[in-house]
């Protein structure tokens, strides 16, 4: 007998995975939760059947998302994030002795309960002294903060289901004014490559650029997510994320990373033609 | 209520029985469950069309129903705890037409508060009834018409004892109640019928911890919009009567005067579903839109300067009680008018609202929301607090004028007209229905005397800057008066 897990990506392509054991599968109040084993790709978790992270190439997506901000203002003393139930990016932010303070705000208790079992290799700083978790609705969260935060990442699902309103303007105001003068948010961008992904990066990316002066996006490439290539979106109020770096510095910290460097930092926001048509980049 | 036997629809049972008879139909509609339109039927999709057929044996008829139509009329009589229910495809304006023209004739008086629906107005243009107005308070805070009070309602009876019936909104477009029980106690001691316009009220007949609805309180008609609240398809509606004063017989014939006689299946289905689903599990349905509406209410005043009302607002008269699954949100502390916030959050944010006036707007709550959407709606709240807020903006002073009716709306509605200076037009009888937003209540409808009053009253909201509409010269400089 052999069991695959498959993923449409879209209605004419598929992308499988060949399952040695299920590990866990639940509906919580808000989506379908469920835990493979894979001979290629280690353990893994999905959300209403989504790839969300897999043990073998998570490290690229969570080294993107935290240390690309982290290395523009290595001096980053409290952050918000939003999603991330895997606790992936928590892993990475922790391992800044700078940080302070991290609230973690996720909607779905149970996702963060899974994973503490089930996907260890993630989920292991959950419980750093500097992290409190809330449970909740992250648009709800960030609407009755103002000036507290230096950065702010949205770790997010796609924009169907329960991430639909981390995609809003009225969700990127509030990050706007949740973050101090300073203040950097950076956001899973969705895709640029399948129409569907393609459509709802463009929207995001149109809305963050009406609230905030500098609004870049940059690039890893992601076996596991759809068409493999993803994108990332960097706004901010004040700092460059490519004049901003400061490389010394960063390399001078000695974080070991599998993924991210300061030249790779430089190179993921140079984009394809396609892309920077599709948002109109050089208008930026 | 017996829930046992609500667990049947039967007219959506015998749509389903002829679909699967497979019948060759030779009758109309023409596009033949839409193998003679595929436009059409992928677009509403094949199951859709193949429902939308005519009336035959099987599936009775709505003008004179004996079957089916009568099984699914008789269960939503008994799911809304009432004599008789008809099932109305027309819309609730037919519904609010049939109370009227049931319970008056040409020249007779029907009683009912100044911001009645323009349905109401229709049919006394229709039928030649005279109207007699009773004032809806105005709370001046909010800029908002009210309910009747008894005291003005017992002013107008006394004055017109020969009036045949007494119309009362229950509740009103912003959910404010009256004491309904209170005028219909008073109302059936002067031998005068109560007919209720519930065209917002559908969930006030299933859910607990509501306004009583009108028929449970022993009014003798109401007019409900099951597709506003309670999830039928957009211009299906049910009338309720009592056949206590009324004779069923009657109201058939009066609905019939203008009922189509193509009646749709799509809509009667609707209808026989919703109730279905109301009957069995109305009573949580409208627990969770109470929970939705009240967790709104709090978040939003929670932003200062936003001003979610609810029952604060009672004051034991003109409103007696409140709707609190109507999310009503005054906005003159940011200094915006509650249409700007309505288009805001329409045009940037991709949010649609019931309606909004200069001093509020309105979001209609209902099964089909969720937490998810009302954090969006909270959300761009404070974000548009944020980015647009103003001064705080002054709420202007409105007064009630007193209408004087000089000739029926029907007489004046046919008279000839001419178009006069409106300085000059003092003394004259109005042509035109003129109303000032807010509060939303007529200065003048046609057939009334103008006044000093309602004159400056008119030039007033217009300095103001009021939506003043209805009047066809959009400068307000002419208004069309009775050539007689």
């Amino acid at each position: 007998m052999e069991l695959w897990y498959t993923e449409d990506h879209t209605d004419s392509v598929k992308f499988s995975i060949k399952v040695k054991k299920q590990l866990y599968s639940r509906e919580s109040p808000f989506q379908q939760i469920d835990v493979f084993d894979s001979e290629e790709f280690g353990r893994f978790l999905t959300l209403d059947g989504l790839m969300m992270a897999t043990e073998k190439d998570e490290f690229i997506y969570h080294d993107m998302i935290v240390h690309v901000p982290m290395a523009v203002k290595p001096d980053i003393k409290k952050v918000l994030v939003i999603g991330a139930g895997d606790g992936g990016t928590v892993r990475e932010l922790t391992r800044y002795d700078s940080i302070e303070k991290i609230d973690m705000v996720e909607i779905d208790k149970m996702v963060v309960e899974v994973c503490k079992e089930y996907m260890p290799q993630t989920a292991e700083k959950l419980d750093d002294p500097r992290v409190t978790l809330y449970f909740e609705d992250g648009l709800r969260f960030v609407r009755s903060k103002e000036n507290e935060y230096d950065l702010v990442i949205v770790d997010s699902t796609d924009p169907i289901g329960p991430g639909e309103g981390l995609f809003t303007k009225e969700f990127y105001g509030n990050c706007y004014k949740a973050l101090n003068d300073e203040g950097i948010l950076v956001n899973q961008h969705e895709s640029p490559y399948y129409k569907e992904y393609a459509n709802a990066m463009k929207r995001a990316h149109k809305r963050i650029r009406e609230l905030f002066p500098i609004c870049k996006v940059y690039q890893a490439h992601i076996p596991t997510y759809p068409s493999g290539h993803w994108l990332f979106g960097f706004a901010s109020k004040k700092l460059d994320p490519i004049d901003g770096l400061d490389t010394k510095r960063w390399n001078a910290l000695g974080i070991k990373t599998k993924y991210y460097n300061t030249d790779l930092h430089k190179g993921s926001f140079a984009l394809p033609n396609y892309v920077k048509e599709m948002i109109d980049y050089e208008n930026k | 209520m017996d829930k046992l036997k609500h667990e049947v629809a039967p007219i959506h049972d015998a749509l389903i029985d002829y679909k699967n008879n497979r019948m060759v139909s030779f009758d109309v509609p023409g596009h033949k469950q839409g193998k003679g339109n595929i436009m059409l039927r992928n677009f509403l999709g094949e199951k859709c069309l193949s429902v939308d057929v005519n009336s035959m044996r099987p599936l009775d008829n709505l003008n004179h129903p004996t079957s089916v139509i009568k099984d699914a009329e008789d269960l939503a009589a008994d799911a809304f705890k009432s004599d008789k229910a008809f099932f109305m495809v027309n819309g609730t304006s037919s519904a609010v037409q049939t109370m009227i023209m049931c319970a008056c004739k040409e020249s007779e008086k029907i009683i009912m508060p100044r911001n009645v629906h323009r349905s109401a107005i229709s049919a006394i243009i229709l039928n030649g009834a005279i109207p007699v107005y009773v004032s809806p308070g105005i709370n001046k805070e909010l800029g908002i018409p009210l309910g009747m009070s008894i005291k003005d309602l017992e002013k107008a009876i006394m004055e017109n004892p020969d009036a045949k019936a007494v119309f009362v909104n229950n509740p009103t477009y912003y959910g404010i109640c009256s004491d309904l029980k209170g005028i219909i106690e008073l109302a059936h001691k002067h031998n005068m019928l109560v007919l209720a316009d519930e065209a917002h009220g559908t969930h006030f007949y299933f859910g607990e911890n509501l306004p009583p609805a009108a028929m449970h309180l022993g009014a003798d008609m109401s007019a409900v919009s099951v597709h506003k609240t309670g999830g039928s398809l957009t211009q299906s509606s049910l009338l309720l009567a009592s056949t206590k004063r009324l004779n069923p017989g009657y109201i058939r014939t009066i609905i019939n005067l203008t009922q189509t006689t193509s009646g749709s299946y799509l809509l009667l289905s609707s209808l026989d579903i919703a109730r279905k689903n109301l009957a069995l599990n109305g009573r949580d349905i409208f627990a969770r839109v109470l929970e939705l509406s009240d967790y709104a209410r709090k978040e939003i005043n929670s932003i200062d300067g936003y001003y979610a009302f609810s029952e604060e607002i009672i004051n034991g008269d003109s409103t007696y009680a409140f709707d609190r699954t109507k999310l009503s949100v005054n906005t003159l502390n940011i200094g915006l008018a509650g249409i700007e916030v309505y288009d805001i959050l329409r045009d940037d944010y991709s949010i649609q609202l019931e309606f909004g006036d200069l001093a509020n707007f309105l979001a209609i709550i209902s099964v089909g929301d969720s937490y998810f959407a009302i954090e969006r709606l909270v959300s761009a709240l404070a974000e548009i607090k944020r980015t647009h807020k103003k001064n705080k903006a002054d709420m202007i002073d409105h007064e009630y004028i007193s209408p004087i009716v000089k000739t029926s709306p029907k007489t004046a509605f046919f008279a000839n007209k001419k178009k006069t200076k409106i300085i000059d037009s003092i003394g004259k009888i109005s042509g035109e229905s003129i109303m000032c937003y807010p509060p939303g209540i007529p200065i003048l409808a046609p057939g009334e005397m103008i006044t000093k009053d309602s004159v400056d009253y008119i030039l007033y909201s217009k300095e103001k800057g009021c939506l003043v509409t209805g009047m066809e010269d959009m400068e307000l400089g002419h208004i069309n008066v009775l050539d007689i």
